[in-house]
């Protein structure tokens, strides 16, 4: 799979119009750029920024979030977890059909069509996962991964107050995520925002374990987020295959057998 | 009695000879390749992970124990720690290249040794990789399954031909779900070196591994 240099002027004119769209953040960033400080990472200018943001989030999570969703996942049986993640996941299912779509990607959007209707009928609407049962295969694909396969670079890394970790380029697709995300368009009010508030304490739950594996592992919270988030962000847009990069190294190697 | 006794020591013989044809078959050794090597080397450490209670139930110094004998002879660890120190580790002393060393494996023993407990669900296969056979470094790519119904976890590995004497592939670098071990931590011992120099760092990676052991008793 690789990235399709130049397809003709279609994708030339969408890759422009992309540009252009994603010129507005840009600008912001660029105001708000000399703020870095003199050991900045190339791709997080922003850093003292949105370290500020990260403190934020982490505090409110701390508060908030998090017991709800330690409470959660304590007080629900695993049969209950897996029916909610189920249900979520096959909403984006949808969503990855439509980008697997615009990807090109014509096995991706067919399986994950077939995952979508298979769940949605046979499986209550999603909570089982039947789909999975067949061995029909689930892809993971948002507008911010479509973007990155036309050829739209990250940009600087930056933490969206609430929403966390993301780039400037994830960030321009949220309102086409937020659009594709079936929540969204539930009608009532009410159900609309108990299902957004479902979500993010179960998504929340899910990672409990993982933080506590980030917590031991890191020396540095925020940077060693910031590193695994961009570098699993771009292994997604290449679906787990990216051109290989060689190790950073300037030392050179060895010989010697000291241990 | 006596004939018994014959047919063990026949037996016996039988398989030392079958033992000593192996180690003694350097040419097929040296041809296998890094992804056979990776899948041969992971299925055993899963095994003998899920035939340990103790090793399961958070024992870290017998999960060391596991480690050191099973896992470290196919690690470039000095190459990996050089690696994700940069360009500090050229001033290091050898005492403090080897205490860097020292504690980071500790505490990236420690990091996995949290992902342990699903262990008995886990099973790893080996995707077909891209690799031409006078390549001295590859890139082999696993998947780990996990309970039914999860989604695998992507696990990759550098992988640098051994020297001719010890034959085989040594891992010297890993990469979960697209992340990169080296390319990680090379931030943050940047970060540290910048700041403290390399007895600071050496001195954060104590301490993290002080915090870690504790929370782990607490």
């Amino acid at each position: 799979m690789k990235l399709a240099p130049d397809l003709g002027p279609g994708v030339r004119v969408a890759r422009r119009l992309l540009g252009l769209w994603l010129l507005a953040p840009g600008l912001l960033l660029l105001l708000s750029a000399c703020a870095s400080g003199p050991q900045a990472n190339p791709a997080d200018p922003l850093e003292p920024w949105n370290r500020s943001v990260y403190k934020f989030n982490d505090a409110l999570d701390r508060a908030v979030l998090k017991p709800v969703a330690t409470a959660y996942q304590e007080s629900t049986p695993e049969l209950v977890r897996q029916g909610v993640g189920n249900f979520f996941g096959n909403l984006e299912d949808a969503w990855t059909t439509v980008n697997s779509a615009l990807q090109l990607k014509g096995q991706a959007a067919a399986e994950s069509f077939t995952r979508f209707w298979v769940n949605t009928l046979m499986g209550l609407g999603g909570v089982l996962d039947v789909a999975s049962e067949m061995q029909i295969p689930r892809h993971n694909e948002d507008f911010g991964q479509t973007l990155g396969y036309w050829g739209v670079g990250a940009g600087p890394y930056i933490v969206l107050p609430l929403l966390g970790p993301s780039t400037v380029r994830d960030t321009a697709a949220l309102p086409a995520d937020w659009y594709g995300d079936l929540v969204t368009h539930t009608d009532d009010v009410a159900a609309r925002n108990t299902l957004i508030a479902v979500r993010a304490v179960h998504k929340r739950g899910r990672l409990l374990k993982q933080e506590g594996l980030l917590e031991g592992a890191a020396l540095d919270k925020y940077s060693f987020l910031r590193d695994a988030y961009l570098q699993h962000r771009r292994n997604l847009v290449y679906d787990g295959n990216p051109p290989e990069e060689p190790m950073i190294e300037d030392v050179e190697p060895e010989e010697s057998p000291a241990k | 009695m006596h004939r018994r006794v014959f047919h063990r020591l026949l037996a016996a013989a039988a398989a030392s000879l079958i033992v000593m044809t192996q180690a003694f078959a350097p040419a097929q050794a040296a041809d296998e390749g890094a992804d056979a090597m990776i899948l041969k080397l992971s299925t055993e450490v899963l095994d003998s992970i899920k035939a340990d209670p103790a090793i399961k139930s958070g024992d870290l110094s017998r999960l060391m124990a596991l480690v050191d004998s099973k896992i470290m002879p196919h690690v470039n660890f000095q190459r990996m720690t050089a690696a994700s120190v940069g360009p500090g580790w050229r001033q290091a002393t050898p005492e403090q290249r080897k205490r860097l060393q020292e504690e980071y494996k500790i505490l990236l023993v420690r990091t996995y040794a949290g992902a342990l407990q699903q262990v008995d669900d886990m099973a790893v296969s080996v995707k077909p990789m891209r690799a031409a056979p006078e390549d001295k470094e590859v890139v082999v790519r696993t998947e780990v399954k996990g309970k039914p119904g999860t989604e695998p976890v992507q696990l990759d590995y550098r992988m640098e031909k051994a020297p001719a004497a010890e034959r085989g592939w040594r891992i010297y670098d890993l990469n979960v779900m697209g992340v990169w071990l080296v390319q990680t931590y090379r931030s943050q011992f940047a970060q540290e070196v910048n700041a403290k120099g390399i007895d600071g760092l050496i001195s954060s990676l104590v301490e993290r591994n002080k915090a870690n052991a504790a929370a782990k008793k607490g």
